[in-house]
């Protein structure tokens, strides 16, 4: 049997999800003899070279560039996977939803306290940039999810279980300590 | 004397003592009905749903619906389960509830029933309202985010005298909970602590006591909320 692709990415995320992945120790020897990473910061592929069978999404979409990746890897996997609280439900980025984006950068940018040397009063708005989204999206409410795999970060044992569980076509092992929120 | 009464819950035959609500009759015979805003030794007030049985082919709330001879309870069918799950979603959607940067997370049992219906995506979209956080009274911390509006702390917390500390504000989508500026600016060390300890999630939170408990030892991190009485 070939191995089955698996890529990975960060959208508004803060990597906790993929260093939850690397916390299943020395399973990860198990884990490469399993599948083959394409497009992941774990192996720094940058670009999809093929289809793959399974993509892992940490992070919800706050910006162009996130719809931009989710896109992608909607077209290039043949199953996504929103990988904790971020992706599923925004996570902390999404707590400024709900604010106004105008309120947002001006906090950031101009009033915050922290703010120091901006005289000019420059909020960012290069064309390089990605456009900040006006809130924080779920991945599910941008593409189609077909798993969802809860946590901040889920449990390095909740992504192991479902992994196999993708890869064998077994039963996927939900015992009730690795289903969590936090 | 009481008397006591034969009725089925799930074709499993029960005894409780008559005229006593379905859900503390459940838990005599080891039966777990999830209850939400519930809370025992007051009155019921059957708000969310999450209680929801058939009796004799009917929904009730298990936590308002007296228990009487030869009832007929459905409580852990899937159609039920499904409801139930449904309305914890519903919570889940139509707040702020961030789990990761909560409190009560491990202790709140709002995130228990999730867990326990695996909840691991609301079926509805998230509302994202914008709400506020009231820390002006100087012993409760206030967060609207995450606020059921259960009526737990209206109903269960009055001061000696019998009078409300807290109360509700507005209507429909626009309704909060308030706590009386001057009742709640006197309130005892005991009362407050009561408060946050009946708030189910954490929109009720005392002061300078957070993150007492490490993960993996909070109330709901290892045993799922109901085992108490399934281990009757």
């Amino acid at each position: 049997m070939s191995k089955k692709i698996v890529a990975t990415t960060s959208l508004a995320g803060c990597f906790g999800c993929h260093m939850s992945l690397l916390d299943i120790d020395e399973k990860i020897l198990d884990l490469i003899e399993l599948v083959e990473f394409n497009k992941s910061p774990i192996d720094d592929i940058k670009v999809f070279t093929k289809q793959c069978d399974i993509g892992l999404i940490e992070g919800g979409c706050c910006n162009s560039e996130n719809i931009h990746v989710l896109k992608d890897f909607r077209k290039h996997c043949n199953i996504l996977v929103s990988v904790g609280e971020c992706a599923i439900m925004g996570g902390l980025p999404a707590l400024r939803n709900g604010i106004p984006i105008k309120e947002c950068l001006d906090e950031a940018y101009l009033n915050g306290p922290s703010v120091r040397h901006n005289h000019k009063g420059i909020i960012p708005n290069d064309d390089e940039l990605p456009m900040l989204l006006d809130r924080v999206y779920p991945c599910h409410e941008i593409v189609k999810i077909d798993y969802y795999l809860p946590g901040c970060p889920p449990r390095a044992e909740l992504i192991w279980n479902a992994l196999v569980a993708l890869v064998t076509g077994d039963e996927l092992k939900l015992p009730y300590e690795v289903v969590k929120f936090d | 004397m009481s008397t006591l009464v034969n009725f089925k819950i799930d074709g499993v035959d029960c005894l409780a003592e008559a005229g006593i609500y379905l859900v503390e009759a459940a838990a005599e015979n080891g039966i777990y009905i999830p209850t939400l805003c519930n809370i025992q030794g007051v009155k019921p007030r059957g708000a969310c749903r999450i209680c929801t049985v058939m009796v004799n082919g009917r929904p009730m709330t298990a936590c308002t619906t007296p228990v009487t001879m030869g009832m007929e309870i459905q409580n852990d069918t899937p159609e039920i389960n499904d409801i139930r799950k449904a309305i914890i979603e519903v919570l889940f959607v139509e707040g702020n509830h961030f789990c990761p940067s909560c409190e009560k997370s491990g202790c709140c049992e709002l995130q228990a029933l999730a867990y326990r219906f695996r909840v691991m995506v609301p079926r509805f979209p998230f509302l994202f309202p914008r709400r506020e956080v009231d820390a002006s009274n100087p012993k409760i911390i206030k967060d609207h985010n995450r606020c059921i509006l259960c009526k737990r702390c209206i109903r269960a917390i009055k001061t000696e005298d019998g009078k409300n500390i807290f109360a509700y504000k507005k209507r429909g989508i626009e309704l909060e909970i308030i706590i009386d500026p001057e009742l709640g600016g006197k309130i005892t060390d005991e009362l407050a602590q009561k408060s946050v300890d009946i708030c189910p999630v954490g929109a009720l939170l005392p002061r300078e006591k957070a993150y007492q408990v490490p993960i993996g030892r909070r109330k709901y991190d290892i045993e799922p909320i109901g085992i108490e009485d399934e281990k009757k």
